[in-house]
């Protein structure tokens, strides 16, 4: 078994694409479902959802309010699946429904363990 | 997944409340923060909630995120003020934060005294029904374009322009005193009223859209009614008209989405509990000294609230339209108090006085012509159904004209 870390971006910066209270709702609803299609299918092992604000560290004591004051996209979330290989994680990621949302993305990265090589 | 997160529209419900109590904190010139505020509330939310499932008590949940939003925005807002803008202080000082009040009395305070910001004379109606959508409804600017059957961009402009009209006259967010009640209640009327006719007879096909919107406009004045100060025979008038016109809402439009016409419909559809709670508005708005449009327009609607085909129904209506007529002429309203007539006295008692009126832009007043025609002479009755066509704005109205015309040329 393998583990994928899976990164979900929003675009947060396009203030005209925020949805309305009722279709995050919605959104919600959707989510919510797809973690249930990994858990029942026994790959999910975690995940977190992530607030707002934030601060971006820099060398030189450089420290901003983030954490989207550079980027377009902001890091929202996460989960960790467990999977026999990246064809499969793929698959579950590209279920994520953020995915219908114009300028988010998904990110699917392999973990890398020292120990269990 | 708890029962309480299903609650649906809970999003919504929430989003209004917490914008009412942010903007009430930080004033009215601030109403940008605090929409964004609660807009990343609910981001949070979507995000957290997807992965872990709804918290065991979710508006308590979004309260204390909002909460902690709204410090950190006072945070960053402190040290602005005191590193950029020294000689501006305001005296708030980072560690005696007031306190965001979410408690349910503070909500509803908030939310009454919204409502008397938002709906303010010196935006035009369209922008006041905009706003209240927005602010005091939770909607979202998508669903406002839909309604409104234009784009988010002619929607955002408008609300944009809007609130900085509100910040120019300087709206402050409190209750009127006493005193003015009255005066003040006026404009809210006019948005509630207005909020209601654009879900009741809105040009857009979204059925349920539709309904939430009247559904919105009748919760509003649900709450003016049960606060002491806004208890006012005008008010529970309205609430009543609401009501009884909300009754037929399910009659009024067939199931493939068509409208079906007041003498067409299907009486059993009509709402009894709706009609009943009119009833008990409407007699609490019979006290004190005011006779309101709200109270004629009531009158009228609860007249057509009864079943049978008696003349005391259609007198009535004439009467409160001629009452209506005097205390504020339109000619939506003639056009509606001349069909009344000629279900008194007759279709051929009341042609000459339509003709009279000669409306030629409004395509209400061929479909009376071409209504009052039919079965007298059915060649003029012909002419107006397709001079009323013609003028048609909506498929709706088209539909409906359209029917009439086919019957016309079958009989």
């Amino acid at each position: 078994m393998e583990e994928y870390l899976i990164l979900m971006r929003l675009d947060l910066l396009t203030r005209e694409a925020q949805p309305s209270p009722e279709q995050m709702q919605e959104y919600m609803k959707q989510y919510h479902s797809w973690i249930a299609g990994i858990v029942a299918e026994g790959k999910f092992a975690g995940g977190k959802g992530l607030s707002t604000e934030g601060k971006v560290l820099k060398p030189g004591n450089v420290m901003t309010d983030g954490p989207y004051a550079e980027t377009k996209e902001s890091l929202a979330g996460f989960i960790v699946i467990r999977t026999g290989n990246f064809d499969d994680a793929v698959r579950l990621a590209a279920q994520c429904p953020i995915l219908n949302g114009e300028g988010n993305s998904v990110e699917v990265r392999k973990i890398v363990s020292v120990h269990e090589q | 997944m708890s029962s309480e997160a299903q609650i649906p529209h809970l999003f919504r419900t929430e989003y209004r409340k917490i914008v009412s109590v942010l903007c009430r904190h930080f004033g009215f010139r601030e109403i940008e923060v605090a929409e964004d505020i609660a807009s990343d509330t609910f981001l949070v939310a979507m995000q957290a909630w997807g992965i872990e499932g709804p918290p065991p008590n979710p508006a308590g949940w979004l309260y204390s995120t909002a909460k902690n939003k709204a410090k950190n925005y006072l945070h960053r807002h402190s040290i602005y003020e005191e590193k950029v803008l020294p000689e501006v202080r305001t005296g708030w000082d980072g560690d005696t934060e007031l306190e965001i009040d979410l408690t349910p009395g503070n909500i509803y305070d908030s939310q009454l005294q919204m409502m008397f910001a938002v709906c303010h004379p010196s935006i035009s109606g369209e922008s006041q029904v905009g706003l209240a959508l927005r602010v005091l409804c939770g909607f979202g600017i998508q669903e406002i374009a839909d309604a409104f059957l234009t784009t988010k961009e002619v929607v955002n402009k408008r609300l944009t322009r809007a609130k900085e009209r509100l910040r120019g006259v300087d709206i402050q967010i409190e209750m009127p005193p006493a005193d003015q009640i009255d005066v003040r209640l006026e404009p809210v009327l006019t948005t509630i009223y207005l909020l209601f006719n654009e879900g009741y007879y809105s040009i857009s096909q979204d059925r349920a859209l539709r309904k939430d919107v009247c559904l919105e406009a009748m919760r509003l004045c649900t709450m003016l009614v049960e606060n002491a100060a806004t208890n006012k025979p005008q008010v529970n008038a309205l609430l009543a008209m609401m009501c009884f016109h909300a009754s037929r809402f399910d009659a009024r439009i067939d199931a493939s989405g068509d409208l079906v016409l007041y003498g067409e419909q299907d009486t059993s559809l009509w709402n009894e509990d709706l009609i009943m709670n009119g009833a008990v508005f409407l007699k609490a708005a019979a006290s004190g000294s005011i006779l309101s449009r709200y109270h004629l327009e009531a009158g009228i609607a609860y007249w057509h609230t009864q079943k049978e085909d008696i003349p005391d129904k259609w007198s009535n209506i004439v009467y409160f339209y001629d009452q209506l007529l005097k205390l504020n002429y339109t000619p939506v309203a003639a056009l509606n108090r001349l069909f009344a007539l000629s279900k008194l006295k007759g279709k051929l008692a009341v042609i000459q006085e339509a003709e009279a009126l000669a409306i030629e832009n409004n395509p209400f007043y061929f479909a009376l012509l071409g209504e009052l025609y039919t079965g007298v002479d059915q060649h003029k009755a012909l002419a107006n159904l397709d001079n009323a066509l013609q003028l048609a704005r909506t498929t709706a109205e088209q539909q409906a004209i359209g029917k009439q015309i086919s019957a016309l040329q079958k009989g």
